[in-house]
């Protein structure tokens, strides 16, 4: 017993009741929590999707641009792909490539909330706003809230990159690069929901 | 702790004087118990009351003496030893399931009066109320007239209440109207009327009389004040009230001037009455309708009782006697107030 | 502790003082920031109570006049919002701080600087929502602010409202994660799930129902903000907002919100009566499970506080059956506190009298709420007095004597001395007694008619005399807190020492000196089976008559239990109350529109203490 007594806190790849990893048993805790958020937002879109009374501007549905957003939705997806590059660069060591990767997705993050920033200014332009109608009101909060996500998620890849410069990422702790993709691929499946939901789906 | 008994017999002597209490109580006038449904809806939902109050007041009896029991026999004293038992699985189902039986038994008289209470009555007198800040217009569709915060009924017949939930505020139609609630609980349980949606309930009086009610979901400033009546008439006399709102309101010459100002006065902060009020039994407007303003025993949500006094302090400004008021203060000479009352007053 | 040296350099040093009001700023300690928690708390419950007596005076009389309509909504609201958010939710996150990670031989929670972080957030959050009282008028929509009432409201108060409670949101979802993986991971070698302490496991169940449901308030406060603030229209009737979106989305939250407030409590109460009872718990299997059942279940009966709303008979059918059955492992609770006491050795010391109020109390408020599934009726009793009678006997007969008969329970180990029995009792029965008379009458004032939130009254509705016996029990409530407080200021000069096991406990918190030292444990127990400590000082014998072992007992009374020289603690930090400052920055950002530039100045802080958290030095955490 007294052999245990410098495992002290938490944190850092010690023995832990479950044998799962504290941080990471943390994140998935709080990505169950993130669950109910999005499944909030989504369902006050699907309760409002077809409401807009007439003088309220155009229906979201009317102006969706399927080809553009199915586009900026492919530059997500490949940023999951590149973020499992990431983690693999670390796990062998490769400082380098870790490095790449990140860059890699924080870049394709960015083009997809650019692509996001300027389909809102289209919107906007064609009468689709936040105060237009009930429907504009969820479709703005839902895709907002994730676009929130998706740049945090750069934060902090950004982070990552900083920190791997300053040679705080050896590696032996690639977990910290796994604890921010297991974020980003969470933020990046919700993508895939919102997306079908908000976009395919049509009025009936 | 010397004498743990002490605290068995407090609780029993604090329950006694709160036993009196309760039936000294329910003799006293309580113009809006629950607990007195003078109406089969509200009778509907008093048996079930009684069914479940039963029940909880044997469990709780059984429950609270138990552990009252416990604390008693099993106290401290020099010598005793506790048992040390972790469970008893025979005894903690049979202590599950007698729960979830008697449960089971409210349930099927719940559901079954439910499905009673939404049906749709033959013969029903129609009645379409709306909620406004912060009182209730009143209108019945099929005798073509509106009035406010008194509803008038025969006896005898099941009355079917459509609650219409004005999206918006009729002062102001970008500001949304709110939930509100109406209850009147001697003659049903409450339903809510809310902004975009209809609701409905079904009320009945046995008995002509007056029955008090008021808005129950909270609604804002004077949400206390927000009181309505349901006046119940033979058939006879409901159809004596129905002529009488149906003519139109004579005219008196002592209150010409009253009338003059209602209908096109300018007064410093505001327009002529008529700008909001009808005094046409038929016609629309965003405040209550004044038709046979006269006839009603209160007035402004039901909280004033409708006299010269009341009609005063009314008119000198309505938000200082009710808080959060729609109607302004107008700035009405004495003069004015005088023609005004007398006209209001000779609205029969 | 400290004098570990650090292994890695970090952009910052990290603060040293272990004593002084600086270390308390910048602990990670679950003690002290149990004790921050339980303090803050109790202020808020004075604030909250004094409004409590402000509405009780107003209404002690028919036309009352002390308060205005517009104070009268502003404080019953904030009454509810601080009883509810800031006084019962972290009094019990307090307790659970202090004591789950002692209960399962634990050194601390799984990540203490979030755990600083929440109780600053917490604390800045409820700062932000008074602040509003001075700023232009506190929120006053009632405390579940229906639609769309909440977004027309004048002034800043319903702002407050959903920022507010949208900070304390986030603080308890930091909390909620931290229990979880502080309980699940952190345990004690030989602490299987099935030996936890009933407390640890109630702290369980409540951080999983906070995990689930923050997340929905915090959707539901977002439309109201961006409501008020940016123009949406989720709630806007005269634009096809539903303002039933509203109810269905706080109510998803609001019921297990409920559970969250009860179930710690339920928990202190489990612990309680095995020790005064010198008994084990009767039916530990079936009390977690009925914790657990509790949990599930409540997320499927939100829609019983909408009867009136008009869903329809099948869904309100369904609706009040969910209702009805949830009494069952409710009941299965009751019970085995009974079965606890049976056959026991009661010591009537002031936990067991709290306890012991807090069953007699819950049995009333549990078959009460039973009445409010009878849908029929229901809509008789909805949103009148007797709800708020009901409600009271759950969360103040329920939750508030059983968060006090911890305070008694507990007290000797977080300060090593007790407080006086006497004075407890003393607190105790007036409580008790001001409590029955001031809810009591509720039921009956509410069935004859009397709604919830009104301002004043008129005389000739037979509610007269309810309303001045019930103003009277409040006040006797208000003596009976100050007798509390009293106590622990006479207690405190006295000091009659504790030692680690003033009551005869029988789980790990009893077994480390009172107060504990920072590392909780000087060898990290190795657990052996349920009531562990128990088992350490009795032996049970065949005739089921517990037998002293010789030298069992706590340490610290045997002479070991300083290896402190040995053990890393984490070292204090600057950050997380530095990243908590900046969040009620944005909030009052967010309000005005002259201060747009807070909330980047907000914003930037919070980026800056998540940053600096994240690179200060971190081989002590």
């Amino acid at each position: 017993m007294a052999t245990q007594a410098a495992a002290v806190d938490a944190g850092h790849e010690q023995h832990t009741s479950t044998g799962l990893d504290n941080v990471k048993l943390a994140m998935w805790a709080f990505l169950g929590s993130e669950c109910l958020f999005f499944g909030s937002l989504i369902s006050t879109y699907l309760l409002y999707r077809d409401r807009v009374l007439t003088g309220q501007g155009p229906n979201p549905h009317d102006i969706y641009d399927i080809p553009y957003t199915s586009v900026s939705s492919f530059v997500l997806l490949m940023s999951s792909l590149t973020m499992v590059l990431a983690l693999a660069a670390i796990q062998r060591g490769d400082h380098k490539g870790l490095r790449t990767w990140l860059l890699a997705t924080a870049l394709l993050g960015m083009v997809f909330v650019g692509g996001q920033i300027y389909e809102f200014t289209v919107f906007v332009e064609e009468g689709l706003k936040l105060s237009s109608s009930p429907a504009g009101s969820a479709f703005f909060l839902l895709t907002g809230f994730h676009g929130a996500h998706v740049t945090v998620g750069i934060l902090m890849l950004l982070l990552l990159v900083g920190m791997s410069l300053a040679g705080r990422i050896p590696q032996t702790d690639a977990r910290k690069v796994e604890l921010v993709g297991l974020y980003w691929h969470f933020v990046d499946i919700v993508w895939i929901v919102v997306f079908t939901v908000v976009y395919l789906i049509p009025l009936n | 702790m010397t004498r743990p008994c002490t605290g068995s017999r407090w609780r029993l002597a604090a329950l006694l004087p709160l036993l009196v209490m309760v039936i000294s109580a329910c003799a006293s006038d309580t113009p809006q118990n629950a607990l007195k449904p003078e109406g089969p809806f509200a009778r509907d939902a008093d048996r079930l009351w009684d069914l479940t109050f039963g029940i909880a007041v044997v469990v709780f009896f059984v429950v609270e003496l138990a552990l009252v029991y416990a604390l008693v026999k099993f106290r401290h004293r020099p010598g005793r030893k506790a048992a040390q038992f972790h469970g008893n699985t025979r005894l903690e189902v049979a202590l599950t399931a007698v729960p979830a039986l008697i449960l089971a038994g409210i349930a099927v008289p719940t559901v079954r009066t439910q499905f009673d209470l939404a049906a749709d009555p033959q013969g029903a007198l129609q009645v379409e109320v709306v909620g406004h800040r912060f009182w209730w217009e009143m209108s019945y569709p099929e005798q073509g007239f509106k009035t406010a915060n008194e509803m008038h009924i025969p006896t005898g017949r099941p009355v079917r209440v459509t609650l219409v939930g004005a999206a918006a505020d009729p002062v102001d139609a970008t500001r949304p109207e709110v939930i509100h609630s109406f209850w009147v609980p001697r003659l049903a349980g409450a339903q809510d009327v809310v902004p975009g949606h209809e609701n409905g309930l079904l009320l009945q009086a046995d008995e002509p009389g007056v029955y008090l009610g008021q808005c129950k979901e909270f609604c804002g400033l004077s949400h206390a004040n927000m009181r309505l009546r349901v006046i119940a008439h033979t058939p006879a006399g409901f159809q004596r009230w129905v002529r009488e709102q149906s003519r139109p309101p004579e005219e008196s010459s002592l209150a010409a001037e009253g009338a003059r100002l209602f209908q096109e006065g300018q007064f410093p902060n505001g327009p002529a009455c008529s700008a909001c009020h009808a005094v046409d039994p038929s016609s629309p407007g965003i405040g209550p309708n004044l038709a046979h303003f006269a006839s009603r025993s209160t007035f402004a949500g039901a909280m004033f009782d409708n006299n010269e006094a009341n009609l005063r302090a009314w008119l000198a400004g309505p938000p200082d006697v009710k808080p959060g008021a729609t109607m302004p203060d107008l700035g009405l000479t004495q003069e004015q107030i005088d023609a005004l009352v007398a006209y209001l007053q000779s609205l029969e | 502790m400290a004098t570990a040296a650090l292994t890695r350099d970090g952009l910052f040093r990290r603060p040293r003082a272990t004593t002084g009001w600086w270390s308390w700023v910048t602990t990670v300690d679950h003690k002290k920031i149990g004790i921050m928690y339980c303090a803050t708390a109790f202020v808020f419950f004075i604030l909250a109570g004094l409004q409590a007596l402000a509405i009780r005076a107003q209404l002690a009389q028919p036309n009352g006049d002390i308060l205005d309509a517009d104070t009268y909504n502003q404080f019953f609201t904030m009454h509810g919002v601080s009883m509810i958010f800031l006084v019962v939710m972290p009094l019990g996150v307090g307790l659970m701080n202090y004591i789950v990670p002692l209960q399962i031989g634990a050194r601390d929670v799984a990540f203490p600087r979030l755990n600083a972080f929440s109780y600053w957030v917490f604390l800045f959050g409820g700062l932000f929502l008074y602040s509003s009282f001075l700023l232009g008028g506190a929120p006053d929509g009632g405390w579940f602010g229906y639609a769309p009432l909440n977004r027309q409201l004048p002034g800043h108060g319903m702002t407050y409202y959903s920022i507010g409670l949208q900070i304390l949101g986030a603080a308890s979802l930091a909390g909620a994660v931290n229990f979880i993986v502080t309980i699940l991971n952190m345990r004690a070698p030989g602490m299987t799930f099935m030996r936890m302490p009933i407390f640890t496991w109630m702290t369980l169940t409540t951080a999983f129902l906070l995990l689930f449901a923050m997340p929905v308030i915090a959707v539901a406060l977002f439309q109201l903000m961006f409501d008020r603030v940016f123009g949406a229209v989720f709630f806007d009737s005269t634009a096809g907002g539903d303002p039933i979106l509203w109810q269905h989305l706080f109510w998803v939250f609001g019921h297990p919100e409920v559970y969250i407030m009860i179930l710690p409590a339920m928990g202190i109460v489990s612990d309680v009566l095995p020790a005064f009872a010198r008994k084990p718990i009767f039916g530990y299997a079936a009390i977690v499970f009925a914790g657990i059942a509790i949990g599930f279940m409540g997320w499927g009966v939100w829609a019983h506080h909408m009867f009136a709303v008009g869903m329809g008979p099948v869904a309100n059918s369904a609706f009040a059956l969910s209702t009805m059955f949830i009494a069952v492992p409710t009941g299965i609770k009751i019970f085995n506190w009974l079965g606890t006491l049976w056959g026991g050795d009661i010591r009537f010391k002031t936990p067991l009298l709290f306890a012991v109020g807090f069953v007699s109390m819950f049995i009333i408020g549990g078959l009460s709420g039973v009445t409010h599934s009878i849908v029929p009726h229901d809509t008789q009793q909805t949103d009148t007095y007797y709800v708020v009678a009901h409600f009271h006997y759950v969360l103040f007969g329920g939750a508030i004597f059983g968060i006090f008969a911890g305070f008694y329970y507990w007290w000797p180990k977080v300060f090593g001395h007790l407080l006086s029995d006497r004075l407890g009792k003393v607190h105790f029965w007036l409580m008790f007694v001001g409590f029955n008379l001031a809810f009591g009458p509720m039921h009956i004032v509410g069935l004859e008619g009397m709604p919830r939130r009104i301002y004043t009254y008129p005389e000739g509705m037979g509610w007269d005399l309810w309303n001045l016996i019930e103003t009277i029990g409040a006040y006797t409530i208000a003596v009976s807190v100050l007798v509390f407080i009293a106590n622990v200021v006479v207690s405190a000069r006295r000091r009659q020492d504790a030692g680690a096991d003033p009551w005869d406990g029988r789980t790990l918190e009893w077994s480390t000196p009172s107060p504990p030292p920072e590392y909780n444990f000087a060898e990290i127990p190795l657990v052996r089976g349920r009531d562990d400590f128990w088992r350490r000082k009795y032996v049970e014998r065949p005739d089921e008559v517990p037998a002293r072992v010789f030298a069992g007992g706590a340490e610290g009374a045997d002479g070991h239990g300083h290896h402190d020289h040995a053990i890393h603690m984490p070292s204090p930090s600057y950050f997380p109350v530095l990243a908590a400052a900046g969040i009620p920055l944005m909030g009052y950002g967010a309000i005005y529109d002259g201060l747009r530039g807070l909330v980047a100045v907000g914003a930037l802080i919070l980026v800056f203490g998540l940053f600096g958290w994240v690179l200060e030095p971190s081989a002590e955490e």
